[in-house]
């Protein structure tokens, strides 16, 4: 039987070019991104042409989902535990040192106060889906909402933020309940978290 | 795997008493591997858009106010109702509250509400265009181009807006009409709540406005 003896190619394949590429990508991405914050609930933002961009710091935002609930976010853990011992005061309710912790690191909070121990003591992955049964009470008889937004002021000073963040189909309703709740404090500026739109620009009709 | 191989071909030749030569060659592979994974997580993890605002600025409840919204002259006046299924229902000026079928209906589109307000801002779309022209062109900076602009918008004549919306609107509409007086240039606008006038008229105009709206 003759022998052929194929000579044996190498497969080694160079992966430094690629290797240096995606050592390129990573870098960039951890340096540009900005975490996607969990919310309670999914929310689709209606589109707009405005081009102005939220700022990064000293954000009060609400949350308002498209059944009407309503859930806020405030950043900076400091912040949250003052604010929340504020807010707490106002209802008698005293806090154990670990409530406050767990609380300063949770994201988007909307818990009618009376039962905010209790729902504090779930457990953590639990928690996420129960909060979206809740929403902070935004009605005349008992508005915590404007307490939370009056304990933030208080804490962040003049320079904070106020956005809300609200669905498509939201009804106006609950909307004007929200916004005549901030006049009533007297916070008459805000924003509305939109999408970009694309419009074409307007002409003048002749 | 390969990296395997090829350690097995040069070891393979050596001779007893040298040394042997050591393949100086790293294998990356699993290093590629760990970063391609980091950059999926990244990739995915990562919200790249920042979300735009609208900066919205509202009458305070004070009684001063009232005084202010009734100077607006009737030929500069224009009033949006928000209904459900995205309709708008508008007046301008002096609302007739016995006649019936007074309001007029609308919608969102190009050739609705966007055709009504440019026609009432024709005026100041011209100027703004012309300033956005000068813009483009470099002769006027950007401070000086949003000084004008605001100048523009505030100026006498221009059209006054009130959007009502009404309780079987959605967050939609409220963006969507003030999204309307951004592209037409509208500087005066408000966002008020609905008065027993207006009820009636819409009433008149046979618009139900106190039911929720459809899922």
């Amino acid at each position: 039987m003759p022998k052929i003896k194929l000579p044996r190619k190498d497969t080694w394949i160079d992966m430094t070019p690629m290797r240096d590429v995606m050592i390129l990508l990573l870098t960039f991405f951890m340096l540009t991104s900005t975490f996607l914050k969990p919310e309670p609930v999914k929310v689709n933002t209606p589109g707009s042409v405005s081009e102005i961009k939220i700022p990064e710091k000293n954000i009060f935002s609400v949350l308002v989902s498209p059944d009407g609930k309503v859930f806020l976010d405030i950043d900076n853990p400091k912040d949250r535990i003052s604010i929340l011992e504020q807010v707490a005061a106002i209802y008698n309710i005293k806090l154990t040192d670990k409530e406050k912790n767990d609380f300063s690191i949770a994201t988007s909070f909307g818990v009618p106060m009376q039962q905010f121990q209790e729902f504090m003591a779930i457990p953590g992955e639990k928690q996420k889906v129960e909060l979206a049964k809740y929403g902070v009470p935004t009605d005349s008889t008992d508005n915590q909402f404007q307490a939370w937004v009056k304990a933030a002021r208080e804490v962040k000073g003049k320079d904070m933020v106020i956005a809300i963040k609200a669905d498509q189909s939201t009804p106006y309703k609950k909307i004007k309940e929200v916004m005549g709740s901030l006049q009533d404090l007297r916070e008459n500026r805000y924003n509305l978290i939109t999408s970009l739109r694309e419009v074409n620009e307007a002409k003048p009709v002749n | 795997m390969s990296a395997e191989i090829q350690q097995k071909d040069s070891g393979g030749k050596k001779k007893a008493g040298h040394m042997k030569k050591l393949s100086t060659r790293i294998d990356f592979t699993p290093m590629v591997d760990m970063i391609m994974l980091l950059l999926t997580f990244f990739m995915l993890a990562t919200s790249m858009s920042k979300p735009q605002t609208m900066e919205i600025g509202m009458p305070t409840k004070d009684k001063i106010e009232d005084k202010d919204k009734n100077e607006a002259k009737a030929s500069e006046a224009v009033t949006l109702y928000l209904s459900k299924d995205h309709k708008v229902y508008y007046f301008m000026g002096i609302p007739d509250l016995v006649k019936p079928n007074f309001l007029k209906q609308t919608d969102f589109s190009p050739e609705g509400l966007r055709k009504i307000l440019l026609e009432k801002n024709a005026a100041i779309v011209t100027k703004v265009m012309e300033l956005k022209d000068k813009k483009l062109k470099l002769q006027v900076s950007q401070e000086e181009y949003e000084k004008q602009l605001a100048v523009l918008k505030s100026s006498p004549g221009t059209p006054v807006v009130v959007i009502k919306p009404l309780d079987n609107s959605t967050y939609n509409d409220m963006i969507s009409a003030l999204d309307e007086m951004l592209i037409c240039n509208v500087g005066k606008y408000a966002i008020t709540e609905l008065e027993a006038n207006d009820k009636l008229l819409l009433k008149n105009s046979n618009i139900k406005f106190d039911e929720a709206p459809k899922k």
